[in-house]
């Protein structure tokens, strides 16, 4: 019975039906303000998908994404507001600008192995937030950059307003998920689970290391710097803080939440953390407080997240639920629980 | 010349400061092989504390020094137990996010009772020293002393002292140290407790020329790694080398180039070196 409840969520028609309920939701809202904050929850979980790409399915801790999602930000403010270009030529400048830095940083940086990357990409997102800071001539510095355009519509869409930014958000958030799905499902996506769960035995099966990774940091780069320019777009103000590294911590928090290397798990982990975040307004600046153990509890006890936790559940219920099928169903259950632990 | 010596102080005083900072990242390291993302924290709250005895308790700076080297070891003690024990046997990423957590919470948490500002602490060494025209504030003398004995006491104490050699023996080989019947929980907790009790310390004696603020250990934990990989993950020698390396670099550097991008020259050492060498300058084969 629960195990159908479960089945029931993972259907195609599960995914419609979520899919419906956020073309609805502006509906719903009773407020602009709600509409918008969704908006925002839509342009993190864009930027955590991005992060689950490199760090979900290739496992290397990339502690620079914050930065990234920063460049993308800056690269479309600044070409906007000081070069005077307009929306979506600078959108497209702001993804070829992540996805070639992405691909320089990604080449050194991927030499190293665990610790060394985590460590690297820590200091080279310092490094961004350290050169958005000080070299005044092209980010002005701590006043940050104003006047960023808003992206315009086609025809009758004025894309200025709340309620039609945030179908623009939701339009690429549905992109980003059906391109991750596929991805996971693909020959490219194993390969990159296949360097997670071990680095030399991906090797000796002639996984080329190197290229696999850059590729798997270059993807998630180019998200980070999708959901940068939309942010710059919707809040069309921007300073070096977007660099600061407690945003990379949150988009963890949001992926660990959700659960690592699944494919549902970011955007379940940044909506309702956002949400709650929301709800507790006053915690605003004190929030990782919770948060902070929130994250060592789950890594602890949950490594999965809620995603994970719910399908590894599903799958125990199934287990018990049916013992008569479970030799016909052996075979079956391999493939399933090798899909709870990889991409879900 | 007189200038040029001035440099030399100021990387002398940095070079010291890093070097205990990441010798605490080091030995853990070399034990449990965490990199303790929340080191910079037990640093900024070793900070706090002497704040804390010194200001609103009232008592004197070296008592001060002792309390907060005490409470941040005891820290450092309890974040082994809670956090990185129960992930002994996880994926090396977990360690790493949970060290975030720490390190998060540590954070959030000093800011809510001190709030972010910046703080002033004084220290009873306000003093300048003239040596023939070479002049070396009190401060930064107590600092190169301190650092120097502080580094000579933990050699003799490694060296030279059963439950030293406990730890050496754990850093070389885990399997050959639980042969030999060490207690591996009695390591990591003696380790965490040494790594804060020298956090704590570095961040009292800098703190007087310094300034104390919840975000003060961000850089300086950045610094200690690369200074970390700069001299080999877990090598005790390699931490005080890499120190200096980088104060020196750092000293001058903001002198003669800029000083507005004297932060930036330990990332673009690091960015260098790790892409000509990627296991670190003094590593050799696999640890």
């Amino acid at each position: 019975m629960l195990f159908k409840l479960g089945s029931l969520f993972m259907k195609p028609g599960a995914k419609m039906a979520l899919l419906a309920l956020a073309i609805v939701f502006p509906a719903l809202a009773s407020n602009e303000y709600q509409v918008y904050v969704m908006a925002s929850a839509f342009v993190w979980a864009i930027a955590v998908y991005g992060l689950n790409i490199i760090t979900g399915y290739c496992g290397q801790l990339n502690l620079a994404h914050g930065g990234f999602f920063a460049i993308g930000a800056y690269t479309l403010g600044l070409l906007t507001s000081d070069a005077g270009w307009s929306f979506w030529p600078a959108f497209v400048a702001a993804l070829l600008v992540t996805a070639v830095l992405g691909f320089l940083v990604g080449v050194v940086s991927l030499r190293l192995k665990e610790h060394y990357f985590a460590i690297f990409t820590l200091c080279v997102g310092f490094i961004i937030y350290l050169l958005m800071d000080k070299w005044e001539e092209l980010t002005h510095g701590p006043v940050g950059v104003r006047d960023i355009a808003a992206p315009y519509g086609f025809g009758v869409v004025d894309f200025t307003e709340t309620t039609p930014f945030y179908y623009l958000v939701l339009a690429f958030l549905v992109f980003s998920i059906w391109f991750m799905g596929r991805l996971s499902r693909s020959l490219l996506g194993r390969t990159f689970i296949a360097i997670r769960n071990g680095d030399e035995l991906a090797q000796s099966l002639g996984i080329n290391l190197m290229r696999n990774k850059v590729l798997a940091f270059v993807l998630s780069t180019t998200y980070a710097g999708l959901a940068g320019a939309l942010y710059a777009g919707m809040v069309r103000f921007i300073g070096p803080e977007e660099a600061n590294i407690i945003h990379t911590f949150d988009m963890i928090t949001y992926l660990l939440v959700g659960g690592i290397g699944t494919l549902t798990g970011p955007l379940l982990g940044t909506i309702s953390i956002v949400w709650i975040t929301q709800s507790l307004q006053f915690l605003e600046e004190y929030r990782m407080i919770l948060f902070g153990p929130l994250l060592v509890v789950l890594v602890i006890f949950f490594p999965r997240g809620i995603n994970g936790q719910f399908l590894t559940w599903m799958h125990h219920k199934a287990q018990t639920l049916s013992p008569a099928k479970k030799k016909k169903s052996s075979k079956v259950q391999t493939a399933t629980s090798g899909e709870v632990k990889n991409n879900a | 010349m007189n200038l040029f010596f001035q440099q030399i102080i100021n990387g002398l005083t940095l070079g010291s400061i890093y070097g205990l900072v990441a010798l605490g990242l080091t030995l853990v390291y070399g034990i449990l092989h965490i990199p303790n993302f929340a080191h910079g924290a037990l640093y900024m709250v070793g900070a706090f504390m002497s704040y804390f005895f010194m200001v609103d308790l009232g008592v004197h700076y070296w008592v001060a020094m002792a309390g907060s080297a005490a409470v941040v070891a005891i820290l450092g003690i309890l974040c082994e137990r809670l956090v990185f024990h129960p992930l002994r046997n996880s994926p090396p990423i977990h360690d790493k996010i949970a060290a975030i957590g720490v390190l998060l919470f540590l954070e959030a948490t000093i800011q809510m009772f001190w709030g972010s500002d910046f703080r002033r602490m004084s220290s009873p060494f306000t003093g300048i020293m003239n040596f023939d025209g070479l002049i070396i504030p009190e401060q930064r003398l107590l600092i190169i002393v301190g650092a120097f004995t502080l580094v000579i006491g933990l050699q003799l104490f490694l060296r030279k002292t059963m439950t030293g050699a406990t730890i050496i023996a754990m850093a070389q080989s885990r399997e050959g140290a639980f042969l030999v019947g060490i207690d591996s929980n009695r390591v990591a907790m003696m380790t965490f407790g040494i790594s804060g009790a020298l956090a704590a310390v570095a961040a009292s004696l800098y703190a007087p020329i310094n300034l104390v603020y919840p975000a003060m250990g961000h850089l300086v934990i950045m610094k200690a790694f690369v200074i970390i990989i700069l001299g080999g993950m877990g090598s005790v020698p390699g931490a005080i080398v890499g120190g200096m390396i980088i104060g020196f670099a750092e000293a001058f550097g903001g002198f003669y180039i800029s000083t507005a991008y004297k932060d930036i020259i330990a990332f673009g050492l690091l960015v260098l070196i790790l892409s000509a060498r990627p296991q670190g300058l003094f590593a050799k084969g696999a640890h």
